[in-house]
């Protein structure tokens, strides 16, 4: 890691006209901090966006629900509003991380987390140091890990150059609440659904062939630009806020996180489950799953076919097959389709779902 | 059932080193359940550490290594390094000296560092960075260019299989391939057979504090502060490799921060920092990264076993075959003797077993908590498990029906043995009488119950050992010893020790650790400090009340001691003691030349429950009982095996180090992608006790070591509960998702 300068940014416009010129943007660090000592980002600038006012709150007004970006995943976890209104959300960042980082992990900076792929991680001060080939590391250089051994890798959406998967717990609850993201901007505000904020290998290809694709990549696409771009934030702009409705499903709402350790690891796979059931019928059901693609995974179809359906072992069966009949683990990876149909199940009786 | 039930009532004793009150157990001296001395020291950041430390002038030093496992240096450029600030000194292959051949071990590795242009193995050290700050050397590091003609790497899968050198090679601990009667026979004529294949996986120690060495030269001297579990070993290879007089070189160690074996023998930082020093006239400290620990420090090598067991009806083993292999380095010949525990466990009227190698562009695998009977007894723990379902036999009545009361390789007796008591009284704790043997009977709500359980067995290791007691006017004694302190409560154990042999209170003793000028100790290696170290320090406080008596010319009360030395106006006087052993040598195994075999025992015993649907086995209960010789500290006794289960239970669901064969590189080198158990994983009270037991061959106090002990059998265990709950064997460890999931 080598020196660099360190400001605090007094306000929101000039946090993002420095992240335009380059500077590295820093909130809770837990994230920024491994990067640079991995090799993976090194900047000369550092800015702290940690004092910026107004955005850090948790309110609800009306039926909506607004969490600001530099809110931690504890005050978050903690906050009874989404307790009682996005179970879903709290759950998600008390599984997220351990007790120490949740008291500094920002919500703005935590769906912006990378992929947990060993290879990508790799310890390399320089690309010449790295000690097997990573498109995201060194563009063009391959991807170690679509033959290697990343048990997080994607079931879907990613490509030959990339099999990365997003980590973010948060988000995967975000997804499943339909939550927007408010972005501040060098070009001012806008909103999008959580739901397009990310992006899978393959939506990133396509989206290199685009005028916001350039943009993205801030000129040229290289060779891979699906393992490049992971999110449509563009340059300098900053998440201020989420925002979401709440309705009977986000009450009845759940989080289940798989994985080897009982607590402070990365999920296998994970599933948000949001529900609306009544005398047995669902009336309405928002699934996304988390770790199984570069961004949250929702079941829509799934959602379209349990609708005004009871839920019973055989229909939830058939509709989870669907649901996976196009996923693709790498070899050796059948069983992560199994556990991801596992956390769904394990989500809908958690959120209060009875399974015929 | 019928055995068990006759030894439940023949219990002598137990000592319960649970956190209710104890049973009995005396206030002060040996066997007292107190916390330890240094305890409030380390928990308010008093006790210091060797990285800590920062002498005037001190230059901090990263190490360069190679991204690749295989190939050779063509070209070192350290131009832009040299240039970047407060970088004084970039030292290459080019600028190491000329050193003597060290003595493997206790120097871990045979090739020293830096000492050719071929790279065997990633993370080999390349070049030296040294700064005035660390930040500076890290960044200068960063700047050093290597060009490296890469070769296709060696690993462990697609290896060779050797036979190790037995002559010169220092980690040969035992006959490779012991065998007696006639094994083909015993397998003909069996009711029962099993053979299966079971592997454990390469992982790393993991220990809290990162290696660290501060070298300095002063006057020809070398002075060094390190963590390490071994000082003694330290100043032996640096004198061979620096050829100079051992007591030229000073080994300050004021605590170590655990260590698991990583720190026993004598790894590359600790011969690059004091070859720097001398080269730049400064002090240099070398701290490893936790990712250099990955690389700089030793593994346990992966294990891969080949069980094959007979039985007669009756559930007697008649023929057993154990033959393994570990993977091992280029330059030298680690060998994991995973059947070493199957050596010594069973009665066996036919054996063969055989000790192999792979060798693969790896850095040197070494001791890890349990070297040996930990991955192996996974392994013959497993297939007794499998023989007990094959026979439609209870896996408990299987061992008590397989029994010995000598050592079925050597013939000799045990020097104590207590393993029956332990099998019956774990089995009462755990509720073994209420099992169910057929797999998949016991549920509760979403998920599957199992009981599974698993014999332990550890070689006793024995030091040779040197002490001093010196006792001072004002009524306290001191304890002065050449070890170190890793967390295990030797500072508490040896005032004990002097406690109970004076009839004092253990507070007017303080024990003095940490340094080679002190008398020459055990490594804190093998659980043999308290067996070694305690024998010598007793010894040492008996020879101090010789002394004291002669001098009063009469037979004394430690109360008189005061005035006799006021009287005669000493103000200190001291003793040594030693505990040696047969045919003087340093160090020996199993009982070495005694007429007794020496082991530790143990019984394990688990309760898990499996959720199908999502993949996820979680354990519910352990239980542990053993027989490990007189307890010390039931306290600190006790913290030993609950910390050995959970390594335990770390092996089984959890640690592994993959690699990656197409390039000979871990997988994740650092802590976020190596998963260790945390505290959710682990039930509230995992049940331990001892057997009460005093065994008078293998010290002078009545113990054998425990520290080892606590992780054999654990992983047998996990998995046969598993198995109970769901008809699933898992071969290989650690358990994951796939081998459960519906």
């Amino acid at each position: 890691m080598k020196n660099f300068a360190y400001a605090i940014a007094p306000d929101i416009s000039s946090a993002s006209e420095a992240a335009v010129q380059g500077a590295q943007l820093v909130a809770g660090g837990t994230e920024i901090l491994n990067w640079m000592r991995l090799g993976i980002v090194s900047a000369d600038r550092v800015i702290d966006i940690t004092r910026l006012p107004e955005l850090s709150s948790i309110d609800r007004q009306g039926d909506e629900i607004r969490i600001g970006a530099l809110a931690t995943l504890n005050q978050i976890e903690g906050s009874d509003i989404v307790r009682q209104d996005a179970p879903v959300l709290s759950q998600a960042c008390l599984l997220a991380a351990s007790a120490q980082l949740r008291n500094r992990a920002t919500i703005g900076g935590n769906v912006l987390q990378k992929t947990r792929c060993p290879y990508f991680r790799a310890e390399a001060a320089t690309g010449d140091r790295m000690p097997w080939p990573c498109n995201k590391r060194v563009p063009g250089s391959g991807c170690s890990a679509r033959e290697g051994d990343f048990s997080r890798a994607a079931l879907f959406g990613a490509t030959e150059a990339c099999v990365a998967t997003q980590p973010s717990d948060p988000a995967v609850a975000l997804v499943a609440l339909d939550a927007e993201v408010d972005l501040v901007g060098p070009s001012g505000s806008r909103s999008i659904p959580i739901t397009r904020f990310h992006v899978t290998q393959s939506e990133a290809a396509d989206l290199a062939r685009t005028r916001e694709g350039r943009r993205l990549l801030g000129g040229d696409a290289p060779e891979t630009p699906d393992a490049l771009i992971e999110n449509r934030l563009m340059p300098g702009e900053i998440i201020v806020a989420y925002r979401f409705s709440v309705d009977t499903a986000s009450r009845n709402s759940a989080y289940v996180k798989l994985r080897e350790r009982e607590s402070y690891e990365y999920a296998m796979a994970s599933a948000a489950v949001c529900l609306d059931q009544s005398a047995g019928q669902v009336r309405q059901a928002r699934v996304a799953l988390g770790s199984i693609a570069q961004k949250p995974w929702r079941l829509s179809g799934a959602e379209a076919a349990l609708s005004g359906q009871t839920l019973d072992e055989a229909r939830l069966t058939s509709v989870l097959a669907t649901a996976f009949s196009d996923a693709e683990p790498l070899p050796h990876q059948d069983y992560k389709v199994k556990v991801a149909q596992g956390a769904v199940r394990r989500a809908l009786t958690k959120a209060g779902g009875s399974i015929q | 059932m019928t055995d068990m039930h006759k030894i439940e009532t023949a219990l002598t004793g137990i000592i319960v080193a649970d956190d209710g009150a104890p049973l009995a157990l005396p206030e002060n001296g040996i066997g007292s359940p107190q916390r330890r001395m240094d305890g409030p020291d380390k928990v308010t950041g008093q006790a210091t550490y060797a990285g800590e430390d920062m002498p005037n002038g001190t230059l901090h030093a990263v190490l360069v290594t190679s991204p690749v496992a295989k190939g050779r240096i063509a070209a070192v450029d350290t131009g832009q390094a040299r240039a970047a600030p407060g970088v004084v000194r970039v030292l290459t292959p080019a600028d190491m000296p000329t050193l003597g051949s060290p003595s493997v071990p206790p120097t871990a590795q045979s090739k020293l560092p830096m000492s050719s242009l071929d790279i065997d193995y990633e993370g080999q050290p390349i070049a030296i960075v040294l700064a005035e700050t660390l930040e500076q050397a890290e960044a200068g590091a960063g700047l050093v260019r290597i060009g490296i003609e890469r070769a296709k790497p060696a690993v462990f899968d697609t290896a060779e299989v050797e036979v190790p050198p037995t002559e010169g090679n220092g980690y040969v601990l035992g006959e490779l391939d012991p065998a007696h009667g006639d094994v083909d026979a015993g397998f003909a004529n069996a009711a029962h057979r099993i053979e299966a294949t079971y592997t454990t996986p390469t992982r790393h120690h993991n220990m809290m504090e990162p290696s660290a060495t501060l070298a300095e030269w002063r006057g020809g001297d070398l002075h060094l502060n390190d963590a390490t579990q071994w000082s003694w070993g330290l100043q032996l290879s640096l004198a061979g490799i620096f050829d100079m007089e051992p007591s030229r070189i000073h080994i300050r160690c004021p605590y170590t921060g655990g260590g698991f074996g990583a720190k026993g023998y004598v790894w590359p930082h600790q011969i690059l920092a004091p070859i720097a020093a001398r080269i730049v006239g400064r002090p240099v400290k070398l701290n490893l990264t936790r990712t250099g620990c990955y690389t700089g420090c030793g593994y346990q090598s992966g294990t891969q076993s080949r069980l094959r067991l007979a039985s007669d009806a009756q559930g007697h083993l008649t023929a057993v075959e154990h033959h393994t292999e570990n993977v091992t380095s280029v330059s030298d010949d680690y060998i994991e003797f995973a059947n070493m525990g199957t050596r010594g466990m069973y009665a066996m009227p036919a054996y063969r077993m055989t000790t192999r190698v792979r060798r693969a562009n790896v850095g040197t695998p070494t001791a890890m908590r349990a070297p040996h009977e930990g991955p192996g007894m996974f392994a013959l723990e497993s297939a007794m498990d499998e023989l007990a379902y094959e026979i439609g036999m209870d896996p408990l009545e299987l061992r008590l029906a397989n029994y010995t009361d000598s050592d079925p390789h050597s013939g000799k007796p045990f020097s104590s043995n207590k393993l029956r008591e332990a099998y019956a009284e774990g089995a009462r704790r755990i509720g073994w009488s209420d099992r169910v043997h057929e797999p998949r009977s016991r549920r509760d709500g979403d998920k599957l119950l199992g009981l599974g359980m698993a014999g332990a067995i550890m070689t006793t290791f024995r030091n040779a050992s040197q002490a001093r007691v010196a006792m001072t006017p004002d009524g306290r004694f001191t304890v002065e010893v050449g070890s170190q302190e890793i967390g295990t409560g030797t500072r508490t154990i040896f005032a004990q020790v002097v406690a109970e042999r004076l009839g004092i209170p253990s507070e007017r003793v303080t024990v003095v650790l940490g340094s080679t000028d002190l008398p020459p100790a055990s490594a804190t290696l093998g659980s043999a400090s308290t067996i070694s170290i305690g024998s010598a320090v007793a010894t040492a406080t008996d020879n101090l009340k010789t002394r004291l008596d002669d001098m009063a010319g009469r037979e004394t009360r430690p109360d008189e001691w005061p005035d006799l030395l006021a009287r005669l106006g000493v103000d200190r006087v001291q003793a040594e003691g030693a505990f040696t052993l047969p045919g003087d040598v340093s160090f020996d195994a199993h009982g070495g030349q005694t007429d007794y075999s020496m082991h530790t025992w143990g019984a394990v015993f688990v309760e898990m429950e499996v959720d199908e649907i999502t993949g996820i086995a979680r354990m519910r209960r352990a239980v542990a009982a053993y027989s490990a010789g007189r307890i010390l500290n039931p306290v600190t006794a006790r913290s030993q095996m609950i910390g050995g289960i959970i390594f335990g239970y770390g092996r089984a669901m959890l640690e592994a180090s993959p690699m990656d064969p197409r390039y000979g590189r871990y997988l994740s080198k650092n802590l976020s992608g190596v998963q260790l158990p945390v505290n959710a994983d682990i039930p509230r009270n995992i049940d331990v006790c001892f057997i009460e037991e005093h065994d008078p061959h293998a010290s002078a106090i009545g113990v054998r070591g425990i520290g080892e002990l606590g992780e054999v059998g654990v992983a047998a265990a996990i998995t046969n509960a598993i198995y109970n709950a769901t008809g699933k064997r898992v071969r290989d460890l650690p358990v994951h998702f796939e081998h459960l999931i519906a």
